[in-house]
């Protein structure tokens, strides 16, 4: 089974360039365009993992972790933040929401894929 | 109304043979490499382009699309055709875009080994230096092959 | 990283930047809705974050300034003051071209970008001027003075000491995956430690009781070891040593002693589950704590009552329509079939209509469906094309910025009716003439702000940008509060450049429309900004070429307006169905005032080939429609009917055709690389019998016709003397 990948994320740029490099890797990709939808898709998506923006219109990525983490059931969901912010208290605050990791932006290829598999154990 | 041109796949043929469809214009023969013809249509009247060079015969509609339509002979320098229902117009692709050309009649489909192919002897006429691109000896007479790019690119400097 | 995605990020870009330029505009007018402000700061944040993707460093770094400032404003750290509002607006024009350089190429204005940044800095608070924007590495986040391998690769055997909290485990961490991972770098064994495990009934299943000892022989360097730990740091007891490192081990006993409080070397026979993991560590075994699955989903949705009303939520938070992104290509095949459907239809109507048969109602009625069926379709597919002009208008309101602060003058450009719908290509052919008749509002219309001041104007300009739907068209309008035309000198320049008579006599209208005569141009020297070599023959041009229609009217000291006329769409037009030498051919019902049958008595001689008709006590030049295509007529029948057209100065002539066939709708099939621009064609249409009718123009119809033209003179010199 592959393994199912939510990205959440406000910006169509990114959501396509994880789409490239998941798909190219071997995961199943879904996507939802803001931290609204993500949750809302949750349930039926039932992904391995769930990586998502910050910076969003709707809910932003600390709604979607507190969203997540919130449901007994979910809590163990790896969720990964994508940011910009190379700035620690950004993690700090992402850690303390529930996050998993984190992936700064830019990222390559091979930095996505670590992350990925270092919180699902999934091969690239 | 519409003819197509088809290689006949049970003909047996020489990797480097390449198929042509040979044609007359003004009397004369010239040819086309297969691959260039999208398609073969008996002529029917065309609708005028105002202010059109005289090698221009208008325009038809091609399954929607309007293609303009050329007089080959005119282009070659020789008299203009009187356009009749025996007449054939080859549709071929110039940049993508359909093309038709109006020629007296198709006669049929050789096979031609680029070796044999001819340059063109120097002759004075600036016309037929650029339109053609070779000549052939088939069944003893002598077959033009057409440039097509030259042909089909330079009216649209003229109009 | 393939093209295309870098082609939506720049398709992306645009949409960002025209949402950062709305809420900028928005701010700017007073509103200081949060959201606004927040949706301006995620545009930049996303276009700084794209960027930042495909290695566009100079539109980061700028991105990032912008952004900087912004998150002050957002904080409520910063107030938005004008200064501040127009600088961010200049940078987001700034934006704009750095984008268009990262996707056409070419240069950035080097100055205006230093000093635009330069400005941006002195907004940004000092703790943050570190603006250099590094992605971070993968050792980087580690607080661990890394001590990389050198260059080339050896061998190195790890102790690894790993002891969750339990914070851990609420963070969605697993250890079994950073074990994975750590094995894929090389050889690897691992040991349970369950010493700190209690008895059964006093288990805590919150808390977190088992460590493990890893030893790792990995070429790969030190701080690629500690990466995989990254996201757990803080939430473990960790500890990484070298085996080459003495002082290191000397550390590690210690760390270890004080672990486990005994003799480390030697750890407590593995239990179960550690077996497990020495012999399948790479297979899925049972996770200490189980990840969701499928299965688990009953539960979830059992357990979890409020998601209806997310779901209500959903539908009443989302702003906008769900939208669909399709590839154009294919919105215009489906144009073209349902023209070609439209065609059909009118073969089949014509084909029945001579059919020999007595009673055809009941086919008739069944074909007046299909054709209304038909148009159905046709309204809709063109609504597809529709777009609301407002993109088109945000671009206006930069070029008007540009302009104003190039010719030192202030105006601002108002915009109504932004959400009107205009056919795709129309919005994309419109801008250049926009564009240059805003330049030219601002260079020629809008006075200096001290003159202004001198006539008792407000010291700011304002051009009014609108678009509305009229009877079937599209008008766009721009109107300045400027000077006007200056009648006199337009006048006198056009008698200069030979374009009228130096006696001629013309009308307040007529005057104003020499400005689009081709080869006028007011300005006295080319100016860099509404000049370039074109003047507004070039606008007009563009808007003739869409099909449409311009006009000026002016009021001296008040301003002037500029009336462009388009039809709703450039694929189906009105049209009149005429013959003219054996030809059939289309007129656009929009030129077309009156049309009349003709008898002798309304012809007039008028010198050798000039002919008047007469209608209604009023004199109109005729022109001959098939003299002026070069057409020979077979017959020397005299024409049979009049198309009364009426140009854009007002002017109206009669059009001379054969014979009238009916009215309908036509698909345009454009001419272009058919063949080459035809005077007094604009294009072709496929008609019921399947053959192509020429679309004329009657405007350049006319232009073409000497006997017209001839006339025009006569009239002007007669008028003068």
């Amino acid at each position: 089974m592959k393994t199912k990948v939510l990205a959440i994320d406000d910006s169509r740029t990114i959501r396509n360039l994880l789409a490239a490099t998941l798909e190219e890797a071997g995961f199943e990709y879904v996507s939802a365009v803001d931290g609204r939808e993500g949750v809302d898709m949750y349930d039926d998506v039932a992904p391995d993992v769930v990586i998502t923006d910050i910076n969003m219109p709707n809910l932003d990525g600390f709604g979607v972790i507190e969203e997540l983490r919130g449901t007994d059931i979910n809590s163990k969901v790896p969720i990964l933040v994508l940011t910009t912010e190379s700035a620690p208290e950004m993690k700090a605050r992402a850690r303390n929401a529930g996050a998993t990791g984190w992936i700064t932006k830019p990222f390559d290829d091979a930095s996505l894929i670590f992350a990925l598999k270092r919180v699902t154990g999934a091969a690239a | 109304m519409q003819a197509e041109v088809k290689s006949n796949d049970q003909e047996v043929k020489h990797a480097q043979f390449s198929e042509f469809v040979s044609f007359t214009v003004a009397g004369q023969a010239f040819c086309l490499k297969i691959t260039q013809i999208r398609e073969i249509r008996r002529w029917s009247p065309v609708t005028i382009l105002p202010h059109a060079p005289s090698d221009v015969l208008g325009v038809m509609n091609l399954r929607g699309a309007v293609i303009p339509i050329y007089d080959l002979s005119a282009r070659f320098g020789l008299e203009t055709t009187e356009a009749s229902e025996r007449n054939v117009v080859i549709v071929v692709s110039s940049a993508g875009k359909p093309v038709g050309l109006l020629a007296e009649s198709v006669s049929e489909i050789i096979s031609i080994n680029p070796e044999e192919i001819q340059e063109t002897p120097p002759v004075d006429s600036r016309n037929t230096k650029e339109y053609i691109q070779g000549i052939i000896s088939h069944d003893e007479t002598m077959v033009r092959i057409i440039n097509l790019d030259a042909v089909i690119s330079v009216p649209e400097q003229v109009l | 990283m393939s093209g295309s995605i870098q082609d939506t990020f720049f398709e992306e870009c645009e949409e960002l930047l025209e949402a950062t330029d709305e809420g900028l505009s928005a701010i700017e007018g007073g509103d200081h809705n949060p959201e606004v402000v927040n949706a301006v700061f995620r545009a930049v944040h996303s276009i700084k974050g794209g960027a930042g993707a495909f290695g566009l460093d100079e539109l980061v770094a700028f991105a990032h300034r912008f952004e900087t400032v912004f998150d002050e404003v957002r904080a409520n750290r910063m107030e938005l003051d004008e200064p501040l509002i127009q600088l961010l607006l200049r940078s987001c024009d700034h934006l704009y071209n750095l984008v268009a350089v990262a996707r056409d190429g070419g240069e950035t204005d080097q100055a205006h970008h230093d000093m635009l940044i330069e400005a941006l800095d002195k907004y940004i608070p000092e703790e943050e001027e570190d603006l250099t924007f590094e992605p971070m590495g993968l050792g980087g986040p580690m607080d661990v003075s890394a001590i990389d391998i050198p260059a080339a690769p050896t061998e190195e055997t790890y102790q690894i000491h790993f002891r969750p909290l339990k914070d851990m485990y609420s963070t969605g961490n697993e250890p079994i995956f950073l074990f994975q991972a750590l094995q894929e770098m090389g050889e690897l064994s691992i040991e349970l430690d369950v010493m700190e495990l209690p008895g059964f009934d006093s288990i805590d299943p919150e808390e977190s009781y088992l460590s493990w000892n890893l030893t790792l022989v990995t070429t790969e360097a030190r701080s690629t070891v500690e990466a995989v730990f990254e996201f757990v740091e803080g939430l473990c007891e960790l500890s990484i040593e070298g085996a080459g490192d003495a002082e290191a081990d000397a550390a590690a006993l210690a760390a270890l002693e004080a672990a486990f409080g005994g003799a480390p070397a030697d750890p407590t026979p593995v239990s179960e589950p550690a077996a497990m993991v020495e012999e399948t560590p790479a297979a899925p075994f049972e996770q200490p704590a189980p990840a969701p699955t499928p299965e688990a989903k009953p539960e979830a949705s059992g357990g979890k009552p409020a998601a209806p009303k997310a779901e209500n939520a959903k539908s009443e938070q989302r702003g906008p329509n769900p939208t669909l992104r399709v590839d154009l290509e294919r919105v215009d095949r489906l144009i073209n079939a349902v023209g070609e459907l439209i065609i059909n239809h009118s073969m089949l109507a014509q084909q029945i209509a001579n059919l020999d048969v007595a009673d055809v109602r009941d086919v008739e009625t069944e074909l007046e469906g299909f054709k209304n069926l038909a148009r159905d379709i046709q309204e809709g597919v063109m609504s597809i094309r529709a777009q609301p002009v407002k993109p088109l208008f945000q671009r206006m309101a930069r070029i008007v910025r540009e302009a104003s602060s190039a010719t030192g003058k202030t105006c601002k450009l108002v915009t109504e009716g932004e959400n009107t719908e205009v056919d795709k290509t129309v919005i994309e052919r419109l801008a250049d003439p926009l564009t240059h008749i805003l330049r030219n509002a601002v260079d020629h219309g809008i006075e200096k702000p001290e003159d202004r001041e001198g006539t008792n104007k407000d010291r700011v300009g304002e051009i009014r940008l609108t678009a509305s739907h009229r009877s079937g068209s599209v008008c766009i309008e721009v109107k300045d509060d400027g000077a006007g035309v200056n009648r006199p000198r337009v006048k006198q320049i056009a008698i200069e450049k030979g374009l009228i008579p130096e006696n001629a006599e013309l009308t307040d209208s007529e005057i104003d429309n020499l400005l689009f005569a081709p080869g006028f141009s007011t300005a006295k020297e080319v100016s860099n900004l509404s000049g370039r070599g074109v003047g507004m023959d070039v606008v007009k041009n563009a808007v003739t070429g869409l099909g449409g229609r311009i006009n000026i009217s002016s009021s001296p000291g008040k301003g002037s307006t500029f009336t462009i006329i388009l039809p709703l769409t450039l694929a189906v037009m009105d049209g009149m169905v005429v013959s003219v030498a054996d030809q059939t051919m289309v007129v656009p019902i929009t030129s077309i005032v009156e049309t009349m049958r003709g008898n002798d008595d309304m012809i007039n001689n008028l010198g050798a080939d000039g002919t008047l008709l007469s209608i209604r006590g009023s004199f109109v030049p005729i022109c001959d429609v098939a003299g002026a295509l070069g057409l020979e007529k077979k017959d020397d029948q005299p024409p049979g009917v009049y198309l009364l057209v009426e140009t854009e100065t007002g002017q109206r002539s009669a059009l001379a055709v054969d014979d009238i066939h009916d009215q309908r709708q036509v698909v345009i099939k454009s001419l272009d690389g058919v063949c080459g621009e035809i005077a007094g064609v604009a294009a072709a249409t496929i008609l019921g019998d399947g053959k192509i009718a020429m679309i004329l123009d009657p405007e350049s119809i006319l232009a073409t016709s000497p006997a017209v033209g001839a006339f025009d003179t006569e009239r002007r010199m007669s008028n003068a003397s």
